[in-house]
């Protein structure tokens, strides 16, 4: 049989852009046809009424405007309670803490621009929380978007019980970490359960929480409590991607990688990113593990920011705090501006 | 034209190759469903273990528990108290049922019960004023949009994203100021005004549409009216999700009782329970069982509703 190829990508496309032309020309005569041509104009004579309304506002007349005003101030008055709690506890506070991070100390109040951001530069614990948070974002982070798209594609695949296998993979989510670190400990000790499997494949023994190893450790419990909520969403964008589509990559005999690399991945990326993000964000909540696991000192490998900075309330340096906060916040900031962009750049041509 | 190589191949094949081919092809779909399946099992497996071994271990009698994992727990203190075996026993199953364990944390060491009273009363206000806050707000996000308040609700989206090491130096700050440091309000008030549940319920009342609103209006209404009985009963769905999301999260924390309650008194399970001493370890995990049945029955209870939060929440430009 000869060899069946796909270079018909853009033909895909083409096609695809035909049918939603098609599509809108069909739904624009539909509507047409359906919308008697005196209405339009009533459209019209309606804008032209409340343009009078409008002008008559000035006047004190209009009081359609005048309700109008009038809910849409009492509709802002709902805002209140929440953006008066945000300020409170958000957003005033941030920008005093961003004020202690240019001052010498909360008393004198001398202006000392970068100082502190210097002195927790230099600060050989900040570095080393810093340095093992990033390796384990960058670990963590990409591994959890890879396996939850494997997971959501395998449960996407004709298997039966899917919705069963959906709540088995979202359960661990539910589960409080500190229910199950006590499992983790008898699963991960020198004698225990994970070492007897490796040493069925012949390695060695290895002390898992108290070693270098113990990143590992921690990235799996973060696999196992974050795969189910990544999973979801992606399998809610998988269904998402419009049949159609497909249907007509298949008549163009695509192979089903082609599929997902040519189609798939352009109708996800706006998820990817938003998984990315989240699995960011989770991935520094990732000390409440270590915490529950090894307490407050831990093996350097997994010193965390939050030891750090949980040390550092201890002493209550508000410079250092505040310089830490400040310089997370920015790092914080700057990735997300990042993968915005990118998302931006590569998911263009794709109607969501 | 595109297609017509492939229709070509398909008139030259004879009939009887066509139809090899035909089950050639669906056996291996099939053979591809079973390897998908035992993919998905092997996975759910390594999935519910943890779980399962947990729950199944808390029917151990506590000499059995120190005799299997004694030295797991031993090794931070001088030694076990009972003798411990050279290997660390993990038992699918316990040799002997029992609820002593059970019994002891709910009847005879109120410690416990105790703790999970803390998180109980820690929980719950959260929960349910930060969805009465965000419900009222996200009306007001909803109705009448304009520039101003664009500008608030992206500053909480980014306020949402920020991990809790940014959050929580101006929460102890606040707290400071209000002198609300080591009771439970430090904990509570940051919690109300959690952006999270805003983001989520606004994504979800600006769907509905506009009209329906508007004729509530054009037939007299008030903003009130409007909110109590038009956005509350379609936002009924969501804000069950928002609910079991938020309960999740805080019924896990660990970072702001650490920092905001100085008094191991007040801390919840969730933090007391890695501090269970060395004499006491074959009571944690019932109480780790315990602590988990909230969570397990809410998850039963909720899956969809979790689902379709988890789902709202995906795609942050919208």
């Amino acid at each position: 049989m000869e060899r069946r190829e796909w270079p018909f990508r853009r033909a895909v496309w083409q096609i695809w852009k035909k049918v939603r032309e098609i599509r809108k020309e069909a739904k624009g005569t539909g509507n047409k046809k359906s919308r008697p041509p005196k209405l339009s104009r009533q459209g019209e004579e309606s804008k032209k009424i409340l343009s009078v309304h409008r002008k008559g506002g000035k006047a004190g007349k209009g009081s359609i405007e005048k309700k109008n005003a009038k809910s849409r101030r009492i509709s802002a008055a709902f805002l209140t309670p929440s953006v008066f709690g945000v300020m409170l506890f958000f957003v005033v506070p941030f920008i005093v803490v961003l004020y202690y991070a240019v001052v010498n100390n909360p008393i004198q109040h001398h202006f000392v621009f970068l100082d502190n951001f210097i002195n927790v530069f230099n600060n050989a614990a900040f570095r080393q929380a810093a340095y093992n948070t990033m390796k384990f974002s960058v670990i963590a982070v990409p591994l959890a978007v890879v396996l939850s798209l494997g997971l959501a594609m395998l449960l996407d695949s004709k298997i039966p019980f899917k919705s069963q296998f959906r709540t088995f993979f979202l359960t661990p989510m539910m589960v409080p970490i500190a229910s199950i670190v006590l499992i983790w400990q008898v699963l991960f000790h020198y004698n225990g359960m994970v070492n007897d499997i490796t040493a069925l494949f012949g390695a060695g023994k290895t002390d898992w929480l108290k070693s270098e190893h113990a990143q590992v450790v921690i990235i799996v419990l973060f696999l196992w409590k974050n795969l189910g909520y990544n999973m979801i969403l992606f399998m809610s964008a998988l269904g998402s991607i419009p049949k159609d589509i497909l249907e007509v990559a298949i008549l163009e005999s695509a192979k089903p990688w082609q599929i997902f690399v040519h189609i798939k991945i352009r109708y996800l990326s706006s998820t990817v990113l938003f998984v990315t993000i989240m699995s960011l964000i989770n991935s520094f909540k990732v000390f409440r593990e270590i915490y529950l696991l090894t307490d407050d000192y831990p093996y350097n490998t997994v010193y965390m920011m939050q030891h750090f900075m949980n040390n550092t309330f201890g002493n209550l340096d508000y410079q250092k705090l505040s310089a830490a906060a400040i310089l997370m916040s920015l790092v914080m900031i700057v990735i997300i501006g990042i993968l915005f962009l990118t998302e931006n750049h590569f998911g263009k041509d794709v109607e969501g | 034209m595109i297609g017509s190589g492939n229709k070509k191949s398909g008139m030259e094949m004879s009939e009887g190759a066509y139809k090899k081919m035909i089950e050639r092809k669906k056996r291996i779909a099939k053979v591809r469903r079973w390897i998908a399946t035992l993919l998905a099992a092997f996975c759910a497996v390594l999935f519910l273990m943890p779980i399962v071994l947990t729950v199944t271990n808390s029917f151990m009698a506590a000499s059995e528990i120190s005799s299997n994992y004694g030295q797991v727990f031993a090794t931070s203190d001088s030694g076990g108290k009972t003798f411990i075996s050279e290997k660390v026993n993990l038992k699918f199953i316990p040799d002997m049922v029992s609820f002593s364990q059970y019994i002891t944390v709910l009847l005879k060491s109120p410690d416990y019960l105790f703790k999970f009273w803390n998180s109980v009363i820690l929980v719950v206000p959260i929960v349910g004023f930060q969805l009465l806050v965000a419900l009222l707000a996200s009306y007001g996000f909803t109705r009448y949009r304009g520039r101003i308040k664009e500008i608030i609700f992206f500053t909480y989206i980014i306020l949402m994203l920020m991990p809790y090491q940014v959050t929580l130096v101006p929460n102890y700050l606040v707290s400071s100021w209000l002198h609300i440091l080591d009771t439970r309000w430090a904990i509570w008030l940051p919690g109300i005004f959690s952006p999270f549940a805003v983001y989520l319920l606004t994504k979800y009342m600006r769907r509905i549409p506009v009209s329906v609103m508007e004729a509530a209006q054009i037939d007299g209404a008030g903003e009130w009216q409007i909110f109590r009985h038009i956005c509350m009963p379609l936002c009924k769905g969501c804000m069950c999700s928002v609910a079991i999301l938020i309960f999740i999260d805080y019924w896990n924390m660990v970072e702001q009782p650490l920092i905001l309650l100085s008094d191991d008194s007040m801390h919840p399970l969730s933090v007391f329970l890695s501090k269970i001493k060395n004499g006491e370890i074959g009571l944690a995990f019932a109480v780790a069982t315990i602590y988990m049945v909230p969570t397990l029955l809410v998850f039963l209870y909720g899956e969809d509703y979790l689902v379709e939060g988890i789902t709202y929440q995906g795609g942050i430009k919208g």
